[in-house]
Protein backbone atom coordinates (compact mmCIF):
# COMPACT_ATOMS: atom_id res chain seq x y z
CA UNK A 1 0.00 0.00 0.00
CA UNK A 2 1.15 3.22 -1.19
CA UNK A 3 2.31 5.22 1.99
CA UNK A 4 1.54 9.09 1.90
CA UNK A 5 3.61 11.29 4.93
CA UNK A 6 2.56 14.76 6.23
CA UNK A 7 4.79 16.13 4.43
CA UNK A 8 3.96 14.49 1.20
CA UNK A 9 0.21 15.98 1.74
CA UNK A 10 1.97 19.52 2.82
CA UNK A 11 4.01 19.90 -0.65
CA UNK A 12 1.05 18.49 -2.41
CA UNK A 13 -0.90 21.48 -0.67
CA UNK A 14 1.43 23.82 -1.87
CA UNK A 15 1.51 22.50 -5.80
CA UNK A 16 -2.16 22.76 -5.74
CA UNK A 17 -2.40 26.23 -4.18
CA UNK A 18 -4.22 25.44 -1.04
CA UNK A 19 -3.41 26.74 2.37
CA UNK A 20 -4.38 23.98 4.68
CA UNK A 21 -4.38 23.89 8.28
CA UNK A 22 -2.06 20.94 10.26
CA UNK A 23 -4.78 18.59 11.06
CA UNK A 24 -5.99 18.82 8.04
CA UNK A 25 -2.96 18.01 6.58
CA UNK A 26 -2.53 15.07 9.03
CA UNK A 27 -6.22 13.52 8.35
CA UNK A 28 -5.56 13.76 4.69
CA UNK A 29 -2.46 11.50 5.04
CA UNK A 30 -3.99 8.86 6.03
CA UNK A 31 -7.28 9.20 4.03
CA UNK A 32 -5.34 9.75 1.10
CA UNK A 33 -3.26 6.41 2.27
CA UNK A 34 -6.27 4.57 1.89
CA UNK A 35 -7.68 5.83 -0.96
CA UNK A 36 -4.53 4.89 -2.70
CA UNK A 37 -4.42 1.98 -1.75
CA UNK A 38 -7.78 1.23 -3.15
CA UNK A 39 -6.97 2.57 -6.62
CA UNK A 40 -3.83 0.79 -7.04
CA UNK A 41 -5.43 -2.07 -8.12
CA UNK A 42 -5.19 -0.20 -11.62
CA UNK A 43 -1.80 -1.63 -11.67
CA UNK A 44 -2.24 -5.16 -11.78
CA UNK A 45 -4.12 -5.01 -15.24
CA UNK A 46 -2.31 -1.92 -16.96
CA UNK A 47 0.24 -4.19 -18.66
CA UNK A 48 2.73 -2.37 -21.24
CA UNK A 49 1.00 -3.51 -24.19
CA UNK A 50 -2.50 -1.99 -23.96
CA UNK A 51 -2.40 1.85 -25.14
CA UNK A 52 -4.23 4.45 -22.73
CA UNK A 53 -7.62 6.05 -23.76
CA UNK A 54 -7.40 9.77 -22.86
CA UNK A 55 -11.11 10.76 -23.97
CA UNK A 56 -14.17 8.38 -25.12
CA UNK A 57 -14.54 9.42 -28.43
CA UNK A 58 -11.27 9.64 -31.01
CA UNK A 59 -11.38 13.34 -32.22
CA UNK A 60 -8.97 16.04 -33.65
CA UNK A 61 -8.54 19.73 -32.72
CA UNK A 62 -11.77 21.95 -34.16
CA UNK A 63 -10.73 24.96 -35.57
CA UNK A 64 -13.12 27.86 -36.36
CA UNK A 65 -12.10 31.54 -39.47
CA UNK A 66 -10.14 33.70 -37.09
CA UNK A 67 -13.07 36.02 -37.50
CA UNK A 68 -14.12 38.42 -34.49
CA UNK A 69 -17.56 37.38 -33.52
CA UNK A 70 -20.16 38.86 -30.46
CA UNK A 71 -18.58 38.16 -27.38
CA UNK A 72 -18.69 39.66 -23.35
CA UNK A 73 -18.39 43.32 -23.12
CA UNK A 74 -15.87 44.58 -21.08
CA UNK A 75 -18.33 45.62 -18.50
CA UNK A 76 -20.07 42.06 -18.63
CA UNK A 77 -16.63 39.63 -18.02
CA UNK A 78 -15.73 42.44 -15.43
CA UNK A 79 -18.64 42.05 -13.70
CA UNK A 80 -17.58 38.85 -11.44
CA UNK A 81 -14.62 40.25 -10.37
CA UNK A 82 -13.82 40.40 -6.79
CA UNK A 83 -11.78 43.52 -7.69
CA UNK A 84 -11.29 46.10 -10.48
CA UNK A 85 -10.06 48.91 -11.58
CA UNK A 86 -11.09 51.02 -14.60
CA UNK A 87 -11.80 48.15 -16.98
CA UNK A 88 -9.55 45.99 -15.64
CA UNK A 89 -9.30 42.97 -12.85
CA UNK A 90 -7.54 44.31 -10.17
CA UNK A 91 -5.42 41.15 -8.43
CA UNK A 92 -2.79 41.31 -5.22
CA UNK A 93 0.55 41.57 -5.92
CA UNK A 94 2.09 38.90 -8.20
CA UNK A 95 5.72 39.25 -8.22
CA UNK A 96 7.87 39.43 -4.93
CA UNK A 97 9.46 42.44 -3.63
CA UNK A 98 12.92 43.09 -5.99
CA UNK B 1 -57.64 20.91 -10.06
CA UNK B 2 -54.01 21.19 -9.49
CA UNK B 3 -52.00 20.16 -12.59
CA UNK B 4 -48.63 18.86 -10.99
CA UNK B 5 -48.91 15.69 -11.09
CA UNK B 6 -49.26 14.89 -14.94
CA UNK B 7 -46.77 14.30 -17.19
CA UNK B 8 -44.76 16.74 -19.52
CA UNK B 9 -46.14 15.39 -22.57
CA UNK B 10 -49.55 15.44 -20.74
CA UNK B 11 -48.78 19.18 -19.59
CA UNK B 12 -47.97 19.81 -23.22
CA UNK B 13 -51.25 18.32 -24.56
CA UNK B 14 -52.85 20.43 -22.34
CA UNK B 15 -51.31 23.53 -23.09
CA UNK B 16 -51.99 23.20 -26.63
CA UNK B 17 -55.19 22.62 -25.74
CA UNK B 18 -55.87 26.00 -23.96
CA UNK B 19 -56.86 23.59 -20.52
CA UNK B 20 -54.60 25.02 -18.80
CA UNK B 21 -51.54 27.83 -19.14
CA UNK B 22 -48.49 27.97 -18.42
CA UNK B 23 -48.70 30.78 -15.90
CA UNK B 24 -51.41 28.68 -14.20
CA UNK B 25 -48.86 25.50 -14.35
CA UNK B 26 -45.61 27.49 -13.19
CA UNK B 27 -47.87 28.93 -10.46
CA UNK B 28 -48.89 25.74 -9.13
CA UNK B 29 -44.97 24.32 -9.22
CA UNK B 30 -43.77 27.64 -7.32
CA UNK B 31 -46.37 26.92 -5.02
CA UNK B 32 -45.60 23.46 -4.71
CA UNK B 33 -42.08 24.31 -4.09
CA UNK B 34 -43.06 26.94 -1.35
CA UNK B 35 -44.93 23.89 0.22
CA UNK B 36 -42.71 21.38 0.16
CA UNK B 37 -39.32 22.42 -0.45
CA UNK B 38 -38.29 23.22 2.88
CA UNK B 39 -38.32 19.71 3.70
CA UNK B 40 -36.32 18.40 0.56
CA UNK B 41 -34.10 21.12 0.19
CA UNK B 42 -33.71 20.62 -3.71
CA UNK B 43 -33.39 24.19 -4.69
CA UNK B 44 -30.88 26.68 -3.93
CA UNK B 45 -31.99 29.17 -6.15
CA UNK B 46 -36.04 29.76 -7.39
CA UNK B 47 -36.58 32.16 -9.89
CA UNK B 48 -39.99 33.17 -9.83
CA UNK B 49 -39.70 36.07 -11.24
CA UNK B 50 -37.93 34.75 -14.10
CA UNK B 51 -39.97 31.65 -14.45
CA UNK B 52 -43.04 33.93 -14.79
CA UNK B 53 -41.95 36.05 -17.52
CA UNK B 54 -41.19 33.45 -19.78
CA UNK B 55 -44.22 31.57 -18.90
CA UNK B 56 -46.55 34.92 -19.99
CA UNK B 57 -44.30 35.37 -23.49
CA UNK B 58 -44.99 31.99 -23.97
CA UNK B 59 -49.03 32.34 -23.57
CA UNK B 60 -48.56 35.36 -25.06
CA UNK B 61 -46.90 33.80 -28.60
CA UNK B 62 -49.51 30.87 -28.64
CA UNK B 63 -52.64 32.62 -28.13
CA UNK B 64 -50.83 34.57 -31.60
CA UNK B 65 -51.03 31.29 -33.10
CA UNK B 66 -46.88 31.15 -33.28
CA UNK B 67 -45.04 28.13 -33.70
CA UNK B 68 -43.71 26.19 -30.86
CA UNK B 69 -41.60 23.63 -29.72
CA UNK B 70 -42.97 20.50 -27.85
CA UNK B 71 -41.74 21.42 -24.53
CA UNK B 72 -43.00 25.17 -24.50
CA UNK B 73 -44.28 26.61 -21.31
CA UNK B 74 -43.74 23.36 -19.04
CA UNK B 75 -41.48 24.26 -16.14
CA UNK B 76 -37.75 22.26 -15.52
CA UNK B 77 -35.39 22.75 -12.69
CA UNK B 78 -31.96 22.81 -13.47
CA UNK B 79 -28.74 21.63 -11.91
CA UNK B 80 -26.88 24.37 -10.59
CA UNK B 81 -23.60 23.65 -11.94
CA UNK B 82 -25.01 25.12 -15.75
CA UNK B 83 -24.39 28.84 -15.85
CA UNK B 84 -27.45 30.74 -16.52
CA UNK B 85 -26.97 34.62 -17.05
CA UNK B 86 -27.81 36.54 -14.13
CA UNK B 87 -28.62 33.90 -12.24
CA UNK B 88 -26.70 32.76 -9.00
CA UNK B 89 -24.56 29.74 -10.01
CA UNK B 90 -22.45 28.24 -7.63
CA UNK B 91 -22.14 24.52 -8.64
CA UNK B 92 -22.92 24.09 -4.56
CA UNK B 93 -19.56 25.65 -3.43
CA UNK B 94 -18.56 28.53 -1.54
CA UNK B 95 -15.54 29.24 -3.52
CA UNK B 96 -18.75 30.75 -6.56
CA UNK B 97 -21.14 32.25 -3.57
CA UNK B 98 -22.58 35.21 -4.93
CA UNK B 99 -21.34 35.01 -8.52
CA UNK B 100 -24.19 35.81 -11.14
CA UNK B 101 -22.78 34.30 -14.89
CA UNK B 102 -22.51 36.66 -17.61
CA UNK B 103 -23.90 34.21 -20.33
CA UNK B 104 -25.75 31.29 -20.74
CA UNK B 105 -24.33 27.54 -21.23
CA UNK B 106 -25.73 26.11 -24.72
CA UNK B 107 -28.16 23.97 -22.49
CA UNK B 108 -29.71 27.25 -21.13
CA UNK B 109 -29.81 29.00 -24.30
CA UNK B 110 -31.39 26.08 -25.49
CA UNK B 111 -33.96 25.83 -22.93
CA UNK B 112 -35.05 29.36 -23.72
CA UNK B 113 -35.88 29.16 -27.28
CA UNK B 114 -37.72 26.09 -27.03
CA UNK B 115 -39.58 28.26 -24.42
CA UNK B 116 -39.02 25.99 -21.17
CA UNK B 117 -39.89 27.95 -18.37
CA UNK B 118 -36.78 27.43 -16.13
CA UNK B 119 -37.61 27.50 -12.43
CA UNK B 120 -34.50 27.75 -10.56
CA UNK B 121 -31.24 26.05 -9.37
CA UNK B 122 -31.06 22.98 -7.82
CA UNK B 123 -28.32 21.67 -4.97
CA UNK B 124 -25.53 19.19 -5.25
CA UNK B 125 -22.49 17.98 -4.41
CA UNK B 126 -19.66 20.29 -4.63
CA UNK B 127 -18.52 20.39 -8.01
CA UNK B 128 -20.42 17.65 -8.69
CA UNK B 129 -17.92 15.73 -6.64
CA UNK B 130 -20.29 13.09 -4.22
CA UNK B 131 -22.85 10.67 -4.67
CA UNK B 132 -25.51 11.90 -1.84
CA UNK B 133 -25.80 15.87 -1.98
CA UNK B 134 -23.92 16.04 1.17
CA UNK B 135 -20.79 17.60 -0.08
CA UNK B 136 -22.88 20.28 -1.14
CA UNK B 137 -21.89 23.84 0.68
CA UNK B 138 -25.39 24.75 1.29
CA UNK B 139 -26.68 21.68 3.13
CA UNK B 140 -28.02 18.28 1.95
CA UNK B 141 -31.08 17.27 0.18
CA UNK B 142 -33.46 15.00 1.60
CA UNK B 143 -34.64 12.14 -0.80
CA UNK B 144 -39.00 12.28 -1.13
CA UNK B 145 -39.61 8.86 -0.51
CA UNK B 146 -37.87 9.22 3.15
CA UNK B 147 -36.27 12.33 4.50
CA UNK B 148 -33.81 10.42 6.96
CA UNK B 149 -31.95 9.47 3.29
CA UNK B 150 -30.11 11.15 0.66
CA UNK B 151 -31.46 11.62 -3.05
CA UNK B 152 -28.11 10.43 -4.67
CA UNK B 153 -25.81 12.52 -6.07
CA UNK B 154 -24.19 14.52 -7.30
CA UNK B 155 -27.90 15.49 -9.48
CA UNK B 156 -29.42 14.69 -6.09
CA UNK B 157 -31.75 18.19 -6.01
CA UNK B 158 -32.71 17.96 -9.23
CA UNK B 159 -33.91 14.36 -8.59
CA UNK B 160 -35.76 14.83 -5.53
CA UNK B 161 -37.76 18.05 -7.27
CA UNK B 162 -38.77 16.16 -10.05
CA UNK B 163 -39.61 13.15 -7.71
CA UNK B 164 -41.34 15.77 -5.47
CA UNK B 165 -43.57 17.20 -8.26
CA UNK B 166 -41.51 20.44 -7.90
CA UNK B 167 -41.17 20.22 -11.63
CA UNK B 168 -41.98 17.51 -14.62
CA UNK B 169 -38.29 17.88 -15.94
CA UNK B 170 -34.69 18.45 -14.97
CA UNK B 171 -31.10 18.84 -16.09
CA UNK B 172 -28.43 17.04 -14.29
CA UNK B 173 -24.74 16.05 -15.40
CA UNK B 174 -23.12 12.84 -14.98
CA UNK B 175 -19.20 11.99 -14.74
CA UNK B 176 -19.46 8.79 -12.97
CA UNK B 177 -23.47 8.38 -12.56
CA UNK B 178 -24.54 11.97 -11.26
CA UNK B 179 -27.59 11.31 -13.06
CA UNK B 180 -28.54 7.58 -13.24
CA UNK B 181 -27.97 7.21 -9.35
CA UNK B 182 -30.01 9.60 -7.75
CA UNK B 183 -32.65 9.02 -10.60
CA UNK B 184 -32.21 5.40 -9.50
CA UNK B 185 -33.08 6.62 -5.31
CA UNK B 186 -35.60 8.51 -6.23
CA UNK B 187 -38.07 6.63 -8.24
CA UNK B 188 -37.41 8.41 -11.65
CA UNK B 189 -36.39 8.40 -15.28
CA UNK B 190 -32.35 9.73 -15.78
CA UNK B 191 -30.27 9.90 -18.60
CA UNK B 192 -27.09 10.18 -19.39
CA UNK B 193 -26.49 10.64 -23.24
CA UNK B 194 -23.64 9.64 -25.06
CA UNK B 195 -20.86 12.03 -24.60
CA UNK B 196 -20.64 14.86 -26.82
CA UNK B 197 -24.11 13.99 -27.57
CA UNK B 198 -25.32 17.55 -25.35
CA UNK B 199 -22.92 20.46 -25.35
CA UNK B 200 -21.01 20.95 -21.66
CA UNK B 201 -20.54 25.04 -23.01
CA UNK B 202 -21.18 26.73 -19.96
CA UNK B 203 -21.32 23.81 -17.48
CA UNK B 204 -18.79 23.96 -14.76
CA UNK B 205 -16.28 21.41 -15.66
CA UNK B 206 -15.08 18.69 -13.29
CA UNK B 207 -13.93 15.90 -15.41
CA UNK B 208 -13.78 17.03 -18.82
CA UNK B 209 -13.21 13.77 -20.62
CA UNK B 210 -16.27 12.29 -18.70
CA UNK B 211 -19.26 14.93 -17.93
CA UNK B 212 -22.07 15.10 -20.07
CA UNK B 213 -25.36 16.80 -19.05
CA UNK B 214 -29.00 15.03 -19.74
CA UNK B 215 -32.34 15.05 -18.55
CA UNK B 216 -34.40 13.84 -15.67
CA UNK B 217 -38.35 13.25 -15.99
CA UNK B 218 -40.94 10.95 -13.91
CA UNK B 219 -41.24 8.86 -17.77
CA UNK B 220 -39.33 7.16 -20.58
CA UNK B 221 -41.38 9.70 -23.50
CA UNK B 222 -40.67 13.04 -20.88
CA UNK B 223 -37.04 12.29 -20.42
CA UNK B 224 -36.84 11.68 -24.39
CA UNK B 225 -38.51 14.63 -25.09
CA UNK B 226 -36.34 16.92 -23.10
CA UNK B 227 -33.13 14.59 -24.23
CA UNK B 228 -33.83 16.14 -27.93
CA UNK B 229 -34.38 19.71 -26.79
CA UNK B 230 -30.98 19.89 -25.29
CA UNK B 231 -28.83 17.34 -27.81
CA UNK B 232 -27.16 18.58 -31.05
CA UNK B 233 -23.68 19.80 -32.06
CA UNK B 234 -22.48 22.96 -30.58
CA UNK B 235 -19.42 24.92 -32.18
CA UNK B 236 -18.65 26.00 -28.99
CA UNK B 237 -17.51 22.47 -27.25
CA UNK B 238 -15.05 21.18 -29.26
CA UNK B 239 -16.05 17.81 -27.80
CA UNK B 240 -19.37 18.12 -29.51
CA UNK B 241 -20.49 15.39 -31.61
CA UNK B 242 -21.30 16.87 -35.29
CA UNK B 243 -24.21 14.00 -36.00
CA UNK B 244 -27.43 13.54 -36.11
CA UNK B 245 -29.37 13.45 -32.65
CA UNK B 246 -30.57 9.61 -32.38
CA UNK B 247 -34.27 10.00 -32.98
CA UNK B 248 -34.99 9.07 -29.02
CA UNK B 249 -38.93 10.37 -29.39
CA UNK B 250 -39.83 8.08 -31.61
CA UNK B 251 -37.26 5.37 -29.72
CA UNK B 252 -39.92 6.25 -26.91
CA UNK B 253 -43.22 5.92 -28.47
CA UNK B 254 -42.36 2.24 -30.10
CA UNK B 255 -43.08 -0.12 -27.00
CA UNK B 256 -41.68 -3.16 -28.96
CA UNK B 257 -38.70 -5.20 -27.71
CA UNK B 258 -39.49 -8.40 -30.34
CA UNK B 259 -36.41 -9.87 -31.31
CA UNK B 260 -33.53 -7.82 -29.31
CA UNK B 261 -30.91 -9.04 -27.66
CA UNK B 262 -30.31 -7.80 -24.34
CA UNK B 263 -27.17 -8.81 -22.63
CA UNK B 264 -26.90 -9.29 -18.83
CA UNK B 265 -23.41 -8.48 -17.16
CA UNK B 266 -22.41 -11.15 -14.79
CA UNK B 267 -19.86 -9.17 -13.14
CA UNK B 268 -22.90 -6.36 -12.12
CA UNK B 269 -25.12 -8.69 -10.29
CA UNK B 270 -25.23 -11.44 -7.75
CA UNK B 271 -23.50 -10.59 -4.36
CA UNK B 272 -22.51 -6.92 -3.79
CA UNK B 273 -25.98 -6.29 -4.30
CA UNK B 274 -28.94 -5.62 -2.18
CA UNK B 275 -31.51 -8.76 -2.56
CA UNK B 276 -34.36 -6.46 -3.31
CA UNK B 277 -32.36 -4.67 -6.14
CA UNK B 278 -31.52 -8.31 -7.52
CA UNK B 279 -34.98 -9.28 -7.24
CA UNK B 280 -36.58 -6.41 -9.14
CA UNK B 281 -34.09 -6.36 -11.71
CA UNK B 282 -34.67 -9.77 -12.09
CA UNK B 283 -38.53 -9.40 -12.54
CA UNK B 284 -37.79 -6.95 -15.38
CA UNK B 285 -35.68 -9.22 -17.41
CA UNK B 286 -38.73 -11.67 -17.20
CA UNK B 287 -41.32 -9.12 -18.61
CA UNK B 288 -38.46 -7.92 -21.61
CA UNK B 289 -38.40 -11.89 -22.38
CA UNK B 290 -42.39 -11.88 -21.80
CA UNK B 291 -42.44 -8.57 -24.89
CA UNK B 292 -40.19 -10.61 -27.17
CA UNK B 293 -36.46 -10.19 -26.03
CA UNK B 294 -34.03 -12.19 -25.83
CA UNK B 295 -31.68 -12.48 -22.51
CA UNK B 296 -28.26 -13.29 -22.91
CA UNK B 297 -25.46 -12.99 -20.60
CA UNK B 298 -22.28 -11.76 -21.01
CA UNK B 299 -18.98 -11.05 -18.87
CA UNK B 300 -17.09 -7.82 -18.97
CA UNK B 301 -13.90 -8.63 -16.62
CA UNK B 302 -12.12 -5.34 -16.22
CA UNK B 303 -14.77 -3.58 -14.92
CA UNK B 304 -14.05 -4.54 -11.41
CA UNK B 305 -10.92 -2.11 -12.20
CA UNK B 306 -13.20 0.68 -13.12
CA UNK B 307 -14.19 1.97 -10.19
CA UNK B 308 -10.42 2.06 -9.46
CA UNK B 309 -9.25 3.96 -12.52
CA UNK B 310 -12.20 6.55 -12.12
CA UNK B 311 -11.07 7.42 -9.14
CA UNK B 312 -8.01 8.58 -10.80
CA UNK B 313 -8.70 10.20 -13.98
CA UNK B 314 -11.37 12.11 -12.30
CA UNK B 315 -9.70 13.49 -9.54
CA UNK B 316 -6.83 14.03 -11.86
CA UNK B 317 -8.68 16.17 -14.41
CA UNK B 318 -10.56 17.73 -11.73
CA UNK B 319 -6.71 19.45 -10.16
CA UNK B 320 -6.60 20.86 -13.49
CA UNK B 321 -9.47 22.20 -14.07
CA UNK B 322 -10.44 23.91 -10.49
CA UNK B 323 -7.19 25.52 -10.77
CA UNK B 324 -9.10 28.32 -12.72
CA UNK B 325 -10.82 29.10 -9.19
CA UNK B 326 -8.06 31.46 -8.44
CA UNK B 327 -9.73 34.50 -7.14
CA UNK B 328 -8.73 36.61 -9.73
CA UNK B 329 -11.54 36.68 -12.17
CA UNK B 330 -14.53 36.30 -10.26
CA UNK B 331 -15.48 34.10 -7.02
CA UNK B 332 -14.85 35.00 -3.40
CA UNK B 333 -11.43 36.27 -2.52
CA UNK B 334 -10.19 35.86 1.14
CA UNK B 335 -7.33 37.82 3.00
CA UNK B 336 -6.89 40.44 0.21
CA UNK B 337 -5.19 42.91 2.85
CA UNK B 338 -2.18 44.68 0.88
CA UNK B 339 0.04 42.43 2.64
CA UNK B 340 0.10 39.05 0.90
CA UNK B 341 0.65 38.03 -2.80
CA UNK B 342 -1.20 36.78 -5.18
CA UNK B 343 -0.55 33.44 -4.73
CA UNK B 344 -0.96 33.73 -0.57
CA UNK B 345 -4.43 35.06 -1.31
CA UNK B 346 -5.13 32.43 -4.18
CA UNK B 347 -4.50 29.71 -1.44
CA UNK B 348 -6.00 31.38 1.26
CA UNK B 349 -9.54 31.68 -0.74
CA UNK B 350 -9.39 27.70 -1.98
CA UNK B 351 -8.65 26.76 1.79
CA UNK B 352 -12.00 28.88 2.70
CA UNK B 353 -13.74 28.12 -0.50
CA UNK B 354 -13.77 24.17 -1.22
CA UNK B 355 -14.76 21.62 1.17
CA UNK B 356 -13.38 18.24 2.16
CA UNK B 357 -14.45 16.06 -0.54
CA UNK B 358 -13.48 18.55 -2.98
CA UNK B 359 -9.87 19.70 -1.00
CA UNK B 360 -9.43 15.82 -1.30
CA UNK B 361 -9.56 15.21 -4.97
CA UNK B 362 -7.29 18.09 -5.96
CA UNK B 363 -4.77 16.48 -3.95
CA UNK B 364 -5.52 13.20 -5.24
CA UNK B 365 -5.90 14.25 -8.55
CA UNK B 366 -2.10 16.22 -7.90
CA UNK B 367 -0.26 13.59 -6.59
CA UNK B 368 -1.52 11.38 -9.58
CA UNK B 369 -0.24 13.54 -11.82
CA UNK B 370 3.42 14.25 -10.09
CA UNK B 371 5.89 13.20 -12.00
CA UNK B 372 7.55 9.63 -10.34
CA UNK B 373 3.61 8.44 -10.02
CA UNK B 374 2.04 9.57 -13.49
CA UNK B 375 2.65 6.05 -14.89
CA UNK B 376 1.87 4.13 -12.08
CA UNK B 377 -1.89 5.13 -10.99
CA UNK B 378 -2.57 7.82 -13.88
CA UNK B 379 -1.47 6.41 -16.68
CA UNK B 380 -2.58 2.86 -15.60
CA UNK B 381 -6.31 4.25 -14.88
CA UNK B 382 -5.96 5.05 -18.71
CA UNK B 383 -5.14 1.54 -19.84
CA UNK B 384 -8.20 0.46 -18.05
CA UNK B 385 -9.99 2.32 -19.52
CA UNK B 386 -9.17 0.81 -22.87
CA UNK B 387 -9.48 -2.60 -20.87
CA UNK B 388 -12.84 -1.33 -19.82
CA UNK B 389 -13.97 -0.04 -23.76
CA UNK B 390 -13.08 -3.12 -25.31
CA UNK B 391 -15.23 -4.78 -22.73
CA UNK B 392 -18.18 -3.13 -23.52
CA UNK B 393 -17.25 -3.44 -27.61
CA UNK B 394 -17.39 -7.08 -27.24
CA UNK B 395 -20.37 -7.02 -25.39
CA UNK B 396 -22.08 -5.21 -27.83
CA UNK B 397 -20.69 -7.39 -30.74
CA UNK B 398 -23.69 -10.25 -29.40
CA UNK B 399 -26.70 -7.94 -27.83
CA UNK B 400 -28.24 -4.73 -28.87
CA UNK B 401 -28.50 -3.37 -25.48
CA UNK B 402 -27.06 -4.58 -21.78
CA UNK B 403 -28.30 -4.11 -18.15
CA UNK B 404 -27.40 -4.06 -15.19
CA UNK B 405 -28.70 -2.83 -11.77
CA UNK B 406 -27.51 0.95 -11.23
CA UNK B 407 -26.56 1.42 -7.76
CA UNK B 408 -25.90 -1.81 -5.11
CA UNK B 409 -28.36 -0.50 -2.65
CA UNK B 410 -31.67 1.54 -2.22
CA UNK B 411 -31.51 4.96 -0.68
CA UNK B 412 -28.61 5.26 2.20
CA UNK B 413 -29.27 7.54 5.09
CA UNK B 414 -28.10 10.63 5.39
CA UNK B 415 -24.55 10.68 7.40
CA UNK B 416 -24.37 6.94 6.63
CA UNK B 417 -21.51 6.82 4.13
CA UNK B 418 -20.17 10.45 4.98
CA UNK B 419 -16.89 9.44 6.81
CA UNK B 420 -15.61 7.16 4.79
CA UNK B 421 -14.85 8.25 1.44
CA UNK B 422 -14.38 4.77 -0.28
CA UNK B 423 -17.79 3.41 0.74
CA UNK B 424 -19.02 6.36 -0.93
CA UNK B 425 -17.21 5.87 -3.91
CA UNK B 426 -18.80 1.96 -4.44
CA UNK B 427 -21.76 3.18 -4.62
CA UNK B 428 -21.18 4.13 -8.18
CA UNK B 429 -19.35 1.42 -9.07
CA UNK B 430 -22.50 0.00 -11.85
CA UNK B 431 -22.47 3.52 -13.45
CA UNK B 432 -18.99 4.58 -14.13
CA UNK B 433 -18.02 1.94 -16.66
CA UNK B 434 -20.65 3.93 -19.08
CA UNK B 435 -18.61 7.08 -18.45
CA UNK B 436 -15.17 5.55 -19.03
CA UNK B 437 -16.24 4.66 -22.37
CA UNK B 438 -18.22 7.31 -23.74
CA UNK B 439 -21.47 5.58 -24.08
CA UNK B 440 -25.02 6.21 -22.66
CA UNK B 441 -26.89 4.98 -20.18
CA UNK B 442 -30.70 5.27 -18.91
CA UNK B 443 -31.72 4.65 -15.31
CA UNK B 444 -35.54 3.19 -15.36
CA UNK B 445 -37.72 2.29 -11.72
CA UNK B 446 -38.28 -0.60 -11.97
CA UNK B 447 -40.30 -1.36 -8.48
CA UNK B 448 -39.27 -0.84 -4.78
CA UNK B 449 -36.74 -3.20 -2.96
CA UNK B 450 -39.39 -5.39 -0.82
CA UNK B 451 -37.03 -5.21 2.37
CA UNK B 452 -37.34 -1.04 2.48
CA UNK B 453 -39.34 -0.26 -0.05
CA UNK B 454 -37.87 2.49 -1.62
CA UNK B 455 -37.20 2.45 -5.26
CA UNK B 456 -34.64 -0.13 -7.80
CA UNK B 457 -32.99 1.30 -10.53
CA UNK B 458 -32.52 -0.82 -13.95
CA UNK B 459 -29.37 0.33 -15.79
CA UNK B 460 -30.21 0.20 -20.07
CA UNK B 461 -26.74 0.55 -21.90
CA UNK B 462 -25.99 1.21 -25.58
CA UNK B 463 -23.40 1.81 -28.24
CA UNK B 464 -21.93 5.25 -28.99
CA UNK B 465 -24.81 7.51 -30.16
CA UNK B 466 -27.62 4.62 -30.38
CA UNK B 467 -28.88 6.40 -27.40
CA UNK B 468 -32.33 5.21 -29.02
CA UNK B 469 -32.03 2.01 -28.03
CA UNK B 470 -32.36 2.29 -24.08
CA UNK B 471 -35.25 4.61 -24.88
CA UNK B 472 -37.05 2.00 -26.58
CA UNK B 473 -36.31 -0.75 -24.28
CA UNK B 474 -37.12 1.63 -21.09
CA UNK B 475 -40.00 2.41 -22.87
CA UNK B 476 -41.23 -0.94 -23.22
CA UNK B 477 -40.27 -2.02 -19.88
CA UNK B 478 -42.02 1.02 -18.19
CA UNK B 479 -45.72 0.14 -20.31
CA UNK B 480 -45.29 -3.21 -19.21
CA UNK B 481 -44.50 -2.12 -15.44
CA UNK B 482 -47.48 0.33 -15.32
CA UNK B 483 -49.96 -2.52 -16.66
CA UNK B 484 -48.85 -4.81 -14.29
CA UNK B 485 -49.02 -1.95 -11.08
CA UNK B 486 -51.83 -0.48 -12.51
CA UNK B 487 -50.45 2.77 -11.02
CA UNK B 488 -47.30 4.94 -11.66
CA UNK B 489 -44.42 4.08 -8.91
CA UNK B 490 -44.24 7.74 -7.54
CA UNK B 491 -47.67 7.20 -5.99
CA UNK B 492 -46.33 4.96 -3.00
CA UNK B 493 -44.24 7.68 -2.29
CA UNK B 494 -45.61 9.31 1.08
CA UNK B 495 -47.67 12.76 1.04
CA UNK B 496 -44.32 15.45 1.48
CA UNK B 497 -46.89 17.89 2.46
CA UNK B 498 -48.29 16.13 4.97
CA UNK B 499 -44.44 15.17 6.33
CA UNK B 500 -42.71 16.91 9.42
Amino acid sequence: MAAISRDDVAHLAKLARIEMLPEELDHLATELGQILGAVARVQEVATSNIAPTSHPLSMSNVFRDDVVKPSLTNEEALSGAPAKVDDRFKVPQILGEE
Amino acid sequence: MSSIHLTAAEMASALSKGEVSSVELTKEHLDRIALVDGKINAFLYVDSEGALTQAEAIDKKRAKGGELSPLAGIPIAVKDILAQKGIPTTAGSKILEGWRPPYDATVISKLKAAGVVILGKTNMDEFAMGSSTENSAYGTTQNPWDLSRTPGGSSGGSAAAVAAFEAPLAIGTDTGGSIRQPAALTGIVGVKPTYGGVSRYGVIAYSSSLDQVGPFGRTVLDTALLHEAIAGHDERDSTSINAPVPQVVAAAKRLDVKGMKIGVIKELSGSGFQAGVSARIAESLELLVAAGAEIVEVSCPNFEYALAAYYLIAPSEASSNLARFDSMRYGIRIGDDGSRGAEEVMSATREAGFGKEVKRRIILGTYALSSGYYDAYYGSAQKVRTLVKQDFEKAFAKVDVLVSPVTPTTAFKIGEKSSDPVAMYLSDIATIPVNMAGIGGMSLPVGLAEEDGLPVGLQIMAPLMQDDRFYRVGATLEAALLAKWGKPILSNAPDLAAQK
